[in-house]
């Protein structure tokens, strides 16, 4: 009987504690079923219809390899994506480079500056730039009037005004993951190098461009990432003239009504990034940047 | 601090040119807006207020701008419950499954938005939601939820889970609990979940090519086909539209930064 008592009373708390633990299940009830049945759901069903439209089977990925028109899509998408990382990689060192060593009030604006335009619609920046670069736009009015140029340039509707577009949106991704790892180097290291000898390039790059790899690497991946399924820069500045593999599985769908063509590119793509995830979450703490806990 | 660890002379002009270069499409827009030509170029003469009047006397324009409006209220306002409740539930509970909720929830930043607008192009066709508030706001509204469970997650972080046992264990019920102890502590959390996810439905621009058609034309969506079609003046008028109320949701965001920090 005392055993008994015991057990329940030992059995009671459990019990209760599953309760609990119930009711915050309740919590996280609605978004995880508003995110299976209103995005998951349809996310599998575009992986589901390139396996089965027109006809079941592999014949949309076999003409990932017999279709030279298709192969031109990834190549053009691959090559864009990888000037835009080259570039943007570049161009957000120094940047990030310049902010952590930066007087605090200095720093500050150049914060905002980073800042700004990620917090500006990407339509509202292609349109801006389409007003740039276009043949009557500012750049080349303003080229012919101070007699630089008499003809104007072509800047757009070509790969260098989707590079321009895409670096632009993505400078701020690369600059964020760059200065979170220069600002944890002690700033005493490249002092003390130069102490012991070492020239202003030396010490740069044997001491503190290997410690900020982390951070290129993080940034490599978050750019390359985002440029590979890139749409609405790539679509207004290319003009339609250069196909990146988002445009091109529009152009599908919307147009053509090709289903099957258009959802085995979409597939292919979510796979890339994936892969391209996948390979990195060792060197990027992806847990410690979604949020979750060591 | 040593002078060899600041940055060199030509690496802040450098940096600065990048900066400048990042600002100026920003800074282009105001001045194409007040154009006074009847084409898109700079001012020639006098800055003229124009083609804000066309703009604001523009009935489509002002129906776009109001259905943006409506449909990024509520879909921030199904983003913030949703996102807010899951991120509390996954932060008490953290085990496993958990984990797997978090990445399920992460799934719309991580996908890129031409694939999942194929899916949900399909499944609205099929419920015959396409062009209808019910389903931009149920798409913008589930691709917020990441944007809320990070805030809230990030501000959860830092809150002693004694907390929310001295409150249980003194009687208060799980609604008494989320309400009285839970709820303050996360609100600044809350907040800029609520302005990210007003952003997102506010800017998105590729989901609504899809999903929406005739009888609704966000303001993106209107801009999208004006560039396509004519670039006419008042386009830098939306742009600025768009520009203004983004940085009143980034000055909102600040203001929020600066009272947490106090």
């Amino acid at each position: 009987m005392a055993t008994l008592a015991a057990a329940l009373s030992r059995t009671a708390p459990q019990t209760r504690i599953l309760g609990a633990s119930f009711s915050w299940w309740l919590l996280i009830a609605p978004a995880v079923i508003l995110m299976l049945a209103f995005y998951a759901f349809p996310l599998a069903e575009v992986l589901w219809i390139s396996f089965t439209e027109p006809e079941p089977g592999f014949g949309n990925y076999e003409r990932l390899l017999t279709s030279p028109a298709l192969q031109r899509v990834w190549m053009t998408t691959l090559r864009i994506c990888t000037i835009t990382t080259a570039i943007t990689l570049v161009a957000g060192y120094v940047v990030a480079y310049a902010l952590v060593s930066a007087p605090p009030r200095m720093q500050r604006w150049m914060f905002v500056c980073v800042l700004l335009p990620l917090w500006i619609s990407v339509l509202v920046r292609a349109f801006a730039w389409v007003t740039l670069l276009r043949s009557q736009g500012v750049v080349n009015e303003a080229l012919l009037g101070i007699g630089l140029i008499d003809q104007p340039l072509r800047l757009i509707w070509n790969e260098f005004g989707i590079a321009v577009g895409m670096v632009h949106y993505m400078i701020p991704y690369a600059v964020l993951p760059l200065y979170a790892s220069m600002r944890d180097i002690d700033p005493r290291l490249v002092p003390a190098a130069r102490g012991l000898g070492a020239t202003r390039i030396e010490a740069f790059r044997r001491v503190f461009l290997p410690l900020t790899l982390p951070g290129i690497v993080a940034a490599t991946v978050l750019v390359f990432i985002f440029s590979l399924g890139f749409y609405v820069t790539p679509a207004i500045l290319g003009g339609g003239r250069t196909l990146m593999v988002a445009e091109y599985i529009k152009l599908q769908i919307l147009d053509l009504i090709r289903w099957g063509v258009g959802t085995m590119m979409a597939s292919t793509l979510l796979v890339a990034v994936v892969v391209v995830l996948a390979i990195f979450a060792r060197v990027v703490d992806f847990r410690r940047l979604f949020g979750g806990r060591h | 601090m040593d002078r060899s660890a600041q940055a060199g002379p030509v690496a802040n002009v450098l940096a600065w040119s990048v900066l400048l270069f990042l600002l100026l499409p920003i800074g282009i827009v105001f001045p194409l807006s007040v154009t006074d030509q009847r084409f898109l170029s700079l001012p020639y003469e006098a800055p003229s207020l124009q083609h804000y009047a066309t703009f604001f006397t523009s009935e489509r324009w002002l129906a776009s701008t109001w259905q943006s409006l409506v449909i990024a209220v509520f879909s921030t306002v199904l983003a913030v419950t949703s996102g807010t409740l899951c991120a509390i539930g996954c932060w008490k509970l953290s085990t496993r499954l958990t984990d797997l909720v978090r990445v399920l929830m992460l799934l719309p930043i991580i996908v890129p938005s031409i694939v999942y607008a194929l899916g949900i192009y399909r499944l609205w066709i099929r419920l015959d939601l396409l062009d209808t508030y019910l389903g931009i706001i149920l798409v913008h509204g589930v691709t917020g939820i990441p944007y809320v469970m990070i805030t809230v997650t990030a501000t959860l972080a830092n809150f002693d889970p004694r907390l929310e046992q001295a409150a249980r264990s003194m009687g208060a019920n799980l609604s008494q609990t989320l309400r009285w102890v839970i709820m303050p502590r996360v609100m600044p959390g809350i907040a800029s979940g609520a302005i990210f996810a007003f952003i997102h439905s506010w800017d998105e621009a590729v989901l609504i090519l899809f999903i929406a058609s005739r009888a609704l034309f966000t303001l993106p969506r209107r801009m999208w086909d004006g560039i396509n079609e004519n670039l006419d003046p008042v386009m830098a008028v939306a742009a600025c539209v768009m520009i203004l109320l983004s940085m009143l949701m980034l000055a909102g965001d600040l203001w929020l930064r600066r009272r947490r920090e106090r």
